[in-house]
């Protein structure tokens, strides 16, 4: 490879590892903030499917009717889904004390069906797939060489990396909420026995992070795609489960995941293209590999929250 | 205006609460007048938490009425309780582990979004100064042995400017240097206006701080007195509704031979600090040796040694013969060793039955065609509950069982085995008279019967009443062996670090 096509193959993965990694960052933050609460919502699938879907469909009919802010109003109608999503799970989970396996697989099947049954009811059976003029990329390094290349990103991009993981962090580890989140999360009877409202406090912790979930979903309808198809989340959900674990419930070290999820993904699409002799499955399944490996390694001990899975009930 | 006495701080009456079948308050009168410190006596099961979880909110009578400084109330949750000027410091530790001591203390606490970690620290410092508790605000709780743990709890009740205090056992933990801190400090806050009430199976502390007791047995007021009016053994009386003796060791049971060795073990605490220092100790059989010392100098990590559930740095552990340096707890079971860890609600199950808990440690015993053997598992729980005078039924679940009641089933549990050594942490903290007395009688049969027994204890009044010698721990090291007639004060000196001349 000469240095030319080599530079162009770098920069390409470089900005492919920015953008497969903004859902996952927007997801896997809502549910380090679901999980902190004590909450393992395995709703996420489900929710970032309904996002992508609502914010699509929303988006479409605004177009239609000639409003141009229609990408944000889908965005906004996405996260209304996401919270809604929430409250159900938070309804199952944390009011009516079911299991929590059992409510998010629940949500996540209700969340699927909904979107294709809603595609179907908002969109017919068309032959020509819908579509809207998706978020544009812009870059903050203006033309510069490579920087202003990989830096040609979505505003949905540059939020999650440099206001979403900050602002993040920040609320969960110095902030009143935070505290609480993370002490009804570790130990409800002492938050309780503190004067927390555990269920308040939880349900708060569910609709942010169901929120962000639907942001992450509407990301892919609404920016990469422009468009909403049945397989538009593939699995995104389960490995933001499995990044959370990976970043030990933490959003900065959840982030590093997600990039190091979207370095894989972004480099086996290259590959692809390099035409090596193998099945393209097989280029596919490296970013899971990756991520179980990972998570093997890094999640071996890994400090669980203390009510994890334990629905709180005042004797 | 016309003048009138103050009404009292708080004023609970007829208050009646149910768990099922059992009635834990039946119609309990209780009132805590204003700058006083009110003890709430009575045996395990007494109905002494129940009440005052009813008062700070955690539980809801189901008849009865509260008033706060003469008006009536109703208390939903602890957060009304805390608007009212009510503290708790709770039974078990209502701490979240991972977090720091300020975080700990400031939840649920705070002003504003923004928790200003930094200003928030120096308060709780200061708080801690002001209160005398001595903690390390940016200490993680998980930490902290369990006496510092307990202090956090005292200082986030302190902290909120409660002006009723409840204590719910807060010396079970303390030391006796530590106790009288606290005592100071409540009687400097008493004067201040602070009331308090004060739950505590130890009679001289009642005796020592407070100015009025309310008896309760069965979940029934017997008798309130005030302090200065009675005496511990009428306290007692009243308790259990019988005199009450105490324990008398019989002659010296001691054999030649050594069952538990300790030769130069060391180890590691959870930080990774060296917390047993070259630690060699021989228990004969039939012999209590009783180790003693201020909380937090090793002996937690000591007894898991022998445990077998904290590996050793260095040294061999020789017990009935076998070596079980290093080995888990499995192995250190099959040597003969019986163990009763400090933390009893760690040593058992807390959600399963009684009998699920009495069969665990040897499950292979209940087993039939592969399959767990559940009428033998029922039958040999009513053989140990009869036999352990144990107040449960086999299919209670063991979280619910009183403190007396759960320490039993662990003894029996343990004791049915007629174990060659026993390692004992704590026995009797947070156990009323009369089942303190029945653990101790226990631990002497055991001795008569030929077992070699370690004693752990932060109890000095428990290690002087039952060791046949002393080994005093400080810093993880031996600092000599004494007997049990030794000048308190030398006892006190080599606890304090100070070497034997
Ligand atoms: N959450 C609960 N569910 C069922 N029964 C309970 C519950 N809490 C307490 N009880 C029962 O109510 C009775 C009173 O218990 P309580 O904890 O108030 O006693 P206590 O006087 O504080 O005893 P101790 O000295 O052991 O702390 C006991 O019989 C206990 O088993
Ligand atoms: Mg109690």
């Amino acid at each position: 490879m000469d240095q030319a096509v080599w530079l162009t193959f770098l920069v390409g993965v470089l900005a492919a590892t920015l953008r497969v990694a903004t859902p996952l960052v927007w997801a896997s933050i809502g549910e380090v903030y679901t999980e902190r609460a004590g909450i393992l919502n395995l709703g996420i699938e489900g929710t970032m499917f309904l996002g992508a879907f609502v914010g699509f469909a929303v988006a479409a009919r605004a177009s239609d009717a000639g409003f141009g802010g229609y990408l944000w109003l889908g965005l906004l109608a996405a996260m209304a889904a996401g919270v809604l999503m929430a409250l159900l799970m938070g309804l199952l989970s944390v009011t009516l004390g079911v299991n929590q396996h059992v409510s998010g697989l629940g949500v996540t099947l209700l969340g699927i069906a909904l979107s294709l049954f809603g595609f179907r009811l908002v969109f017919g059976e068309s032959s020509v797939l819908p579509s809207v003029e998706p978020f544009g990329q812009f870059s903050i390094f203006g033309d510069l060489p490579i920087v202003g290349q990989v830096f040609k990103q979505y505003l949905l991009t540059y939020i999650a990396f440099l206001i979403l993981v900050p602002v993040a962090w920040w609320v969960l580890y110095r902030s009143s909420f935070g505290l609480n989140v993370r002490a009804v999360g570790e130990n409800p009877e002492a938050a309780d026995a503190a004067g927390v409202d555990v269920y308040r406090t939880r349900y708060a912790a569910l609709a942010i992070g169901g929120a962000l979930m639907a942001v992450g979903g509407a990301f892919l309808s609404l920016a990469q795609l422009g468009a909403f198809s049945p397989g538009i989340i593939a699995g995104r959900g389960w490995v933001c489960i499995a990044l959370v674990i990976f970043a030990r419930w933490d959003p900065v070290r959840a982030t590093l995941g997600a990039l190091l999820f979207g370095a894989v993904f972004a480099l086996q699409l290259r590959l692809q293209t390099l035409g090596f002799d193998l099945p393209f499955e097989a280029f596919l399944a490296l970013p899971y590999l990756v991520t179980i490996l990972a998570l093997a390694i890094a999640g071996r001990n890994a400090p669980y929250p203390g009510a994890y899975l334990k629905p709180y009930r005042r004797e | 205006m016309s003048f009138s006495i103050a009404s009292p701080a708080v004023e609970m009456r007829h208050i009646t609460k149910r768990f099922g079948p059992v009635i834990a308050n039946d119609s309990v009168d209780f009132t805590l007048e204003r700058q006083e410190i009110h003890a709430l006596l009575g045996e395990n099961g007494a109905g002494k938490t129940t009440l005052m979880r009813i008062l700070y909110g955690l539980y809801h009578a189901d008849d009865g009425e509260i008033r706060i400084k003469g008006e009536p109330v109703t208390i939903h949750s602890p957060k009304d309780a805390i608007a009212r000027g009510i503290g708790m410091v709770t039974q078990h530790f209502a701490l979240a582990a991972p977090l720091s001591v300020t975080e700990n203390v400031i939840l649920g606490y705070t002003e504003g979004f923004r928790l200003g970690l930094p200003d928030a620290r120096l308060r709780v410092a200061e708080a801690a100064q002001r209160f005398g508790i001595l903690v390390d605000p940016e200490a993680l709780v998980k930490d902290l042995s369990v006496g510092q743990r307990q202090r956090v709890e005292i200082l986030k009740a302190l902290y909120r400017n409660a002006d009723v205090l409840i204590l719910d056992e807060p010396t079970a933990v303390l030391t006796p240097q530590e106790v009288e801190q606290l005592f100071e400090g409540l009687r400097r806050l008493q004067a201040q206006g602070l009331s308090v009430v004060f739950i505590s199976h130890k009679l001289h502390e009642v005796m020592d701080i407070t100015d009025r007791v309310t008896v309760l047995r069965g979940g029934r007021v017997v008798g309130v007195v005030p302090t200065a009016h009675t005496t511990q053994s009428e306290l007692a009386r009243m308790m259990v509704g019988r005199p009450t003796y105490g324990v008398s060791k019989p002659d010296a049971a001691r054999r030649e031979d050594v069952l538990l060795r300790l030769e130069n073990v060391c180890a590691e605490d959870n930080q990774g600090l060296p917390a047993l220092k070259n630690v060699s100790l021989n228990v004969h059989a039939g012999e209590i040796l009783g180790l003693a010392g201020v909380s937090g100098n090793g002996q937690r990590e000591l007894a898991q040694v022998l445990e077998g559930v904290r590996s050793c740095t260095g040294g061999r552990v020789i017990a009935n013969g076998h070596d079980i340096t290093n080995a888990g707890p499995d192995k250190v079971m099959a040597a003969g060793v019986g163990r009763i860890p400090e933390d009893r609600h760690e040593s058992v199950v807390a959600e399963m039955t009684v009998a699920q808990n009495m069969a665990l440690e040897h499950l292979d015993e209940f087993v039939r065609n592969g399959m767990l053997d559940k009428r033998r598992i029922r039958e040999h729980a009513e053989a140990l509950i009869e036999a352990y005078q144990i107040k449960a039924r086999p299919d209670d679940i063991i979280r619910t069982l009183s403190g007396g009641n759960m320490q039993k089933v662990i003894l029996a549990r343990v004791l049915e085995r007629n174990p060659a050594v026993l390692v004992v942490a704590q026995p009797t903290r947070g156990l009323d008279v009369g089942a303190t007395e029945y653990v101790r009688q226990k631990l002497l049969e055991q001795r008569q019967r030929g077992a070699a027994i370690l004693l752990i204890s932060e109890d000095l009044d428990e290690i002087l009443e039952l060791s046949d010698r002393i080994a005093v721990i400080y810093e993880g090291e031996i600092m000599g062996v004494v007997s049990p007639d030794v000048d308190i004060e030398h006892l006190g000196l080599l606890m304090s670090g100070v070497h034997q001349t």
